[in-house]
């Protein structure tokens, strides 16, 4: 059975084709066919971040309008077997998404693939509401961040009610948290939410916790998936979350901040 | 820069508790509204609309004031009632 799996979380900038890309990546590594979908139309960026922007010949839309036929659009990674992108319109109006398209590559989609990661573009407007419609899961990616938690509260009343499992009274889509950019330095001197308020507030399984990391930038600067980065504590963060994901029992990781050095334990305690 | 300012800058005040409670609040009531069920600016209006039956009140003078706390809110409406004769021109003041 194949699983349509919407990342998503209201407010833009949070991390979200970063945890796409991650995520498709590394389901893909455990030797599930999986392809990622980018749904900011008008904005494509997964193409840069997973490294393939200077393939992107055919998109979702040209598929949508039957211009090309999906496989033709598909790219499939240089890097990891059993892993395809299919590109978002760069030029299209967003309106050119429409749901009985959409409908339609997902369902060729789920003949061809275990895992369909859907990358939504921010907001809570129709192409946000396409994005998760036909989920089965959602990623719901939030910071610890004030306008983040109130937008993905608002992203999960729209899951809740406006998913096509909502309003066919089907089993609810199955939601979990993921919170990124977390800077378990800040929590400890109470300048940052705590893993524990967000998740009380946002009454979500915990699906994992990524570190504020240097390692996101310089690899959506080459084009490479954090994940694949191993060494670093985003991709290690993100290698745990979708371990969890496929139900593996990993405990939390990076939920407190590193011991310090003499140096910064010489000035906490002078100030 | 004297060396206080200088620890100062590294350690911006605690907040993290308050970003948590004005959330709890906040999804609380928002949480009801997107169900349908947020009646308090409902209430505002008609309380507003049955008293404009009974005499004319000057809009610019209702003074309505919502307050979305943890376990009660509170809607305060002042309106400014003015007095048929002229002598008691002052008027009188209705708190609700
Ligand atoms: N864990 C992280 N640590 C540091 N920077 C991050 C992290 N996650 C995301 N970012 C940065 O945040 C920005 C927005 O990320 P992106 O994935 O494009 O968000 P969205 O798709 O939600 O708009 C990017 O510059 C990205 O490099
Ligand atoms: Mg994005």
């Amino acid at each position: 059975m194949s699983e349509v799996i919407v990342v998503t979380s209201g407010k833009g900038g949070v991390g979200k084709t970063t945890t796409s890309a991650a995520f498709a990546t590394g389901l893909a590594m455990r030797g599930h066919k999986t392809v990622v979908v980018d749904f900011d139309v008008g904005l494509r960026n997964l193409d840069l971040i997973m490294g393939c922007e200077r393939r992107v010949v055919f998109d979702i839309i040209n598929v949508i309008q039957g211009e090309a036929n999906l496989k033709q659009a598909l790219i499939r990674d240089k890097r990891v077997e059993n892993l395809s992108i299919l590109p978002a319109s760069q030029t299209r109006d967003k309106d050119a998404l429409t749901q009985d398209g959409v409908e339609k590559i997902l369902n060729e989609l789920r003949e061809m693939f275990d895992y369909i990661v859907c990358d939504s573009p921010a907001g809570i407007e129709r192409g946000a509401q396409l994005a998760l419609y036909f989920a089965d899961q959602a990623i719901v990616v939030t910071n610890p961040e004030v306008s983040s938690v109130r937008d993905s509260d608002r992203i999960l009343g729209v899951l809740a009610s406006r998913s096509q499992r909502a309003e066919q009274g089907r089993t609810p889509v199955k939601e979990q948290l993921l919170l990124t950019r977390y800077d378990a330095g800040r929590v400890e001197r109470g300048e940052m939410l705590k893993v524990e308020d967000v998740q009380d507030i946002l009454a979500i399984p915990l699906l994992g916790i990524i570190p504020e990391s240097q390692s996101v930038l310089s690899a959506s600067n080459q084009g490479v998936p954090v994940i694949l980065e191993e060494e670093s504590t985003a991709g290690k963060a993100y290698s745990d979350a979708v371990g969890r994901f496929l139900g593996e029992d990993i405990s939390h990781r990076f939920m407190v901040a590193e011991k310090k050095g003499l140096f910064s334990r010489l000035f906490r305690g002078a100030a | 820069m004297s060396l206080l300012n200088f620890f100062r800058a590294k350690r911006p005040a605690a907040s993290a508790a308050a970003a948590r409670d004005r959330l709890q609040i906040v999804l609380a009531h928002e949480r009801i509204s997107r169900d349908g069920d947020d009646f308090l600016p409902r209430l505002q209006k008609e309380l507003l609309e049955v008293i404009a039956r009974y005499v004319s009140v000057d809009q610019n003078k209702a003074v309505v004031k919502l307050d979305r706390g943890d376990d009660v809110s509170t809607l305060e409406i002042e309106i400014e009632l003015p007095m048929p004769s002229a002598e008691e021109s002052r008027g009188t003041r209705v708190a609700l």
